[in-house]
């Protein structure tokens, strides 16, 4: 007899462990497949879950096998025009005529090609990498408190007053008060009726227990209905909150000396930094800010997608950052990074006013300030004047150059890798 | 429901492609009726209807309900799961293990034909196989495997929590590879289950290692008492079970080490039958379910529209592609099963003057025992030797081709007509020889007073030579047995053709 079981609400997934198991075999390989899907994708493609291919070998299953040659014989089906003593040339690794020699997966291919979810993915791109001493700031900073209930408290102000337990105070203490007198008065109506019973109704004895009634029940009236004693208060306690807020300021040159090549540098570099920091940090503000002669603040669309040129003056976009900052970003409860990215190509006289500009105002408010120059022939003016800056605060301040697009990643981990307390 | 599902009625179980439990029992009702009606012995069935998701799962842990972790069926659970998506691929729509009672699974995205197809197929096709087959009956033991697996689980995932995945990950690796040479051809095998595995194993674990400590005894001996131990062989015969040998006298496993050579040791003899017995299992559970439904179409119990759909799919899995199509991928098993079946009942049924001369003894005989018998105590290998007529040979235009490497061009050595007939059969049973297909590497000598080195040799068929993995299966011998790990490759007349070596 047959019996037929329901599977299909118990547990899929079974294989989870067994992929997890494989991934972690592979970690090398498949960092090493994620870091060339990185240089030769477009970084938008990134936010999807990735393909990711490693070679075949290094994952093969060995078991002792045939290699080719020797004598072997094969029956193969579907005899079209051979007769026996036929000669035949050896095929050239044709369909059929091959046999059985190959590889002993059962599957000629190079590559073993697989899909990494979104979630994954990002775990081997953004291994090891974290924004800068964020844990100091958020563990010194003015944490910001939360309130939270705990419970309730007989002391309190009168817009916390808690009715509903307040009055379920009220009736016990009302049972308790009066249950003395009420059991008594049970006892005395009890008696002046077994007294009527009997026709002794007017006798004094029942007159007394009348006055006695009488008595009792002005007592039980007499319990408060609420008292002082009965309010109760919704407690509320202030919980500190760690911070973990951050905000990243992306400053781009987008003037008329970044060409389409150098504008799409730096737009990836962004666009990694971008997807790093909306992985990592869940509460973090981006602005945005491009600059050609004048700074102005957009949006991310605007910044990735739209088409600037102009000439070149830096320090407008730090001073619009300072700006902000000094508006919505209090430095007490932000931690505050900064990265630009940049041909290096300023006007001449705005580089030191630069210098000055983080020097004075930004560096003693900001975390960390990272400074990208991209595809430059050699170091320009700016670069020379962020070379003081460097010197004087070298964990703050962080500055590399990227050549071709193959270096954004490296300069990327560059940049923001974890800082080992020393 | 109806309940009066009595013999000879003429409406049809069911119209239309959605099926639910009730006529999922509808249809195994009237299956089990036919079945019965034909001898089919069977174990009682145990059917679950899972998802696409869950069959995937199912896939990639080669067919155990019940499997232990590893990194390898993550790899397939991932191959199949794409090339799945993708729709490179159908599932197959049925896995069937083989326990008591025997389990079988049915996909939730399949019409009700396919069901009915595959309880035919699974629940009373390879059901009676494993049932009735001596293989299975040797070296399996269907009520105690689920059990079995249960304890190789948690054995293993205990030693996982106490030395480490990773340490447990090298030795199944090495287990793995050499999961094909961990089966005793020639011993009946013990029977295994769960409660007494598990008090076994301790006793084992402690009595196995002062075995082994024996043997590798450090004492120094007298001079003279060395020289007879150089005399003594060790092992004494060549050993065929490489794992048997490197759990019992590897000198450096550590007692947990030993007993997961052990689990992987007895999933292999588990799976062994099944290696051995492809192109019959398969043959046999296509030919019942083709029969077992027609009967039922013939009683006029199922619409023209299931046959039509059960048709096309059966039609599917028995093609043969020629040699010479894209689609040729060596000989399908189903193919050849089934026809190898079916020819035999024609030979019971309708011999010809031919049939008479090579099979006078099937000639005219009830065809059901004649299946019955030759199910029960063949293998691909001496069924094929056995029983593939001259009719079937020229049905599907059979070839034999040699291929030499001392010759330039290969050669056709026989082909379907009289010279042939024997030579193709004799040749085509060959090939499902697992002895002939796998490389013969046996435990040749260990230097026992010496550096403990293991020999392993290869006795080459036919002068083929091993393939290109060899030194990195040397690496995981080596890695079992602890010290340097030789192989050499022997050919007919003895001689050392090729050797190999890796020290540790």
């Amino acid at each position: 007899m047959s019996q037929f079981v329901d599977r299909r609400l118990s547990g899929k997934n079974r294989s989870a462990v067994n992929r997890q198991r494989f991934l972690r075999r592979f970690k090398t390989q498949i960092r090493q497949a994620v870091r060339e899907a990185v240089s030769g994708r477009r970084v938008a493609d990134l936010e999807r879950g990735e393909k990711i291919s490693i070679p075949a070998k290094d994952l093969s299953e060995p078991v002792f096998h045939h290699g080719p040659g020797g004598r072997r014989v094969i029956v193969h089906p579907g005899n079209r025009e051979f007769v026996t003593g036929d000669r035949i040339d050896r095929p050239e690794g044709g369909a059929g005529q091959g046999g059985r020699g190959g590889s002993p997966d059962g599957e000629g291919l190079d590559e073993f090609v697989f899909e990494l979810s979104r979630e994954e993915f990002m775990n081997y791109f953004f291994e090891d990498l974290a924004l800068p001493d964020l844990v100091k700031k958020q563990l010194t900073a003015v944490p910001e408190v939360k309130r939270v209930r705990a419970g309730f408290v007989s002391q309190g102000n009168p817009a916390n007053l808690h009715v509903v337990r307040s009055m379920k105070q009220a009736i016990g203490r009302r049972l308790a008060m009066s249950a003395g007198a009420r059991e008594r008065l049970r006892e005395a109506e009890a008696a002046l009726e077994a007294l009527e019973a009997r026709g002794l109704g007017a006798s004094p004895e029942a007159e007394a227990l009348r006055e006695e009634i009488e008595a009792l029940r002005a007592r039980v009236a007499a319990v408060p209905f609420l008292d002082t004693w009965d309010l109760r208060y919704a407690h509320r306690i202030d919980q500190p909150q760690p911070t973990s807020q951050a905000v990243m300021f992306c400053i781009m040159d987008v003037s008329g000396s970044m060409d389409e090549q150098r504008k799409n540098i730096a737009k990836r570099f962004f666009m990694l930094l971008y997807l790093f920091l909306t992985r990592s940090y869940e509460k973090i503000d981006l602005v945005f800010i491009r600059h050609h002669t004048v700074a102005m603040e957009v949006d991310e669309e605007d910044f990735f997608h739209s088409r600037e040129t102009g000439g070149t003056v830096a320090s407008s976009a730090l001073t619009l950052m300072y700006d902000i900052i000094r508006e919505r970003y209090p430095s007490a409860a932000w931690n505050i990074y900064c990265a630009q990215a940049s041909d290096g190509d300023n006007w001449e006289g705005d580089s030191p006013r630069c210098r000055e500009l983080l020097l004075g105002s930004i560096l003693p408010v900001v975390q960390y300030y990272a400074y990208v120059e991209i595809e430059s022939e050699h170091p320009q003016s700016l670069w020379h004047e962020y070379e003081y800056v460097k010197s004087l605060y070298p964990q703050q301040f962080a500055m590399q150059r990227i050549r071709g697009l193959e270096d954004i990643y490296p300069v990327f981990r560059e940049l923001f890798r974890k800082k080992v307390p020393a | 429901m109806r309940e009066d599902t009595a013999v000879g009625q003429r409406r049809p179980i069911s119209e239309g492609s959605d099926w639910n439990f009730d006529l999922l029992r509808a249809y195994d009702r009237e299956i089990a009726r036919v079945a019965a009606q034909y001898g089919l012995d069977t174990y009682p069935n145990q059917i679950e209807v899972i998802t696409s998701e869950q069959m995937i799962d199912a896939y990639s842990s080669v067919g155990m309900p019940v499997g232990y972790h590893h990194w390898s069926f993550g790899k397939q659970f991932m191959a199949i799961q794409k090339s799945y998506k993708r729709g490179q691929m159908g599932l197959a729509y049925e896995i069937v293990i083989n326990s008591n009672p025997c389990i079988a699974y049915l996909m939730e995205e399949n019409t009700m034909t396919m069901q009915a197809l595959v309880i035919a197929h699974a629940c009373y096709g390879h059901n009676s196989f494993f049932k009735g087959n001596y293989l299975f009956r040797t070296w399996t033991d269907a009520e105690a495997i689920l059990d079995y697996l249960v304890f190789a689980r948690n054995y293993i995932a205990e030693c996982e929590e106490r030395y480490g995945e990773e340490a447990v990950e090298e030795i199944l690796d090495s287990c793995h590879a050499l999961m094909n040479y961990g089966v005793d051809r020639y011993k009946r095998p013990a029977r295994l289950s769960m409660a007494k595995e598990q008090a076994r194993q301790r006793e084992r674990e402690e009595y196995l290692q002062s075995q082994v400590n024996l043997l590798w005894r450090t004492l120094p001996v007298k001079e003279a008492a060395r020289r007879e131990q150089r005399e003594e062989r060790f092992p004494p015969e060549p050993q065929e079970n490489l794992l048997y040998f490197i759990e019992k006298h590897a000198p450096r496993l550590a007692p947990w080490q030993r007993e997961i050579v052990r689990i992987v040791r007895k999933i292999a003899q588990y799976f062994y039958p099944q290696r051995q017995t492809q192109v019959m299992n398969e043959g046999w559970a296509t030919f019942w379910h083709y029969t077992l439904l027609n009967h039922l179409y013939e009683e006029g119990r199922l619409t023209d529209g299931f046959m039509i759909e059960f048709l096309q799919s059966h039609t599917n899995v028995v093609y043969q592609p020629p040699y010479y199509s894209r689609a040729y991928n060596g000989i399908n098993p189903y193919a050849l099963g089934f026809n190898m079946f079916r020819d035999l009942r024609r030979i019971c049924e309708n011999p010809t003057e031919e049939d008479r001369r090579w099979f006078p003894e099937l000639a005219g005989a009830d065809w059901r025992k004649v299946l019955d018998f030759a199910m029960r105590n063949f293998k691909d290998e001496s069924f094929i030797a056995q029983y593939l007529s001259p009719h079937l040979i020229r049905e599907m235009r059979l070839f034999a081709v040699v291929d030499d490497d001392r010759e330039d061009q290969l050669e056709v050595a026989a082909i379907h007509d009289d010279a042939g007939y024997q030579q193709v059969r004799r040749w085509l049973a060959d090939q499902y020889n697992l002895g002939q297909r796998e490389p013969n590497i046996q435990v040749w000598e260990v230097d026992l007073y010496g550096d403990r080195s293991l020999t392993l040799r290869h006795f080459m068929h036919q002068r083929r030579p091993l393939g290109e993995s060899t030194p990195e299966m040397l690496k995981h011998v080596a890695r079992l047995w602890g010290y340097d790990v030789y192989l050499e490759s022997v050919d007919e007349t003895g001689e050392v053709q090729y050797a190999e070596e890796c020290r540790v």
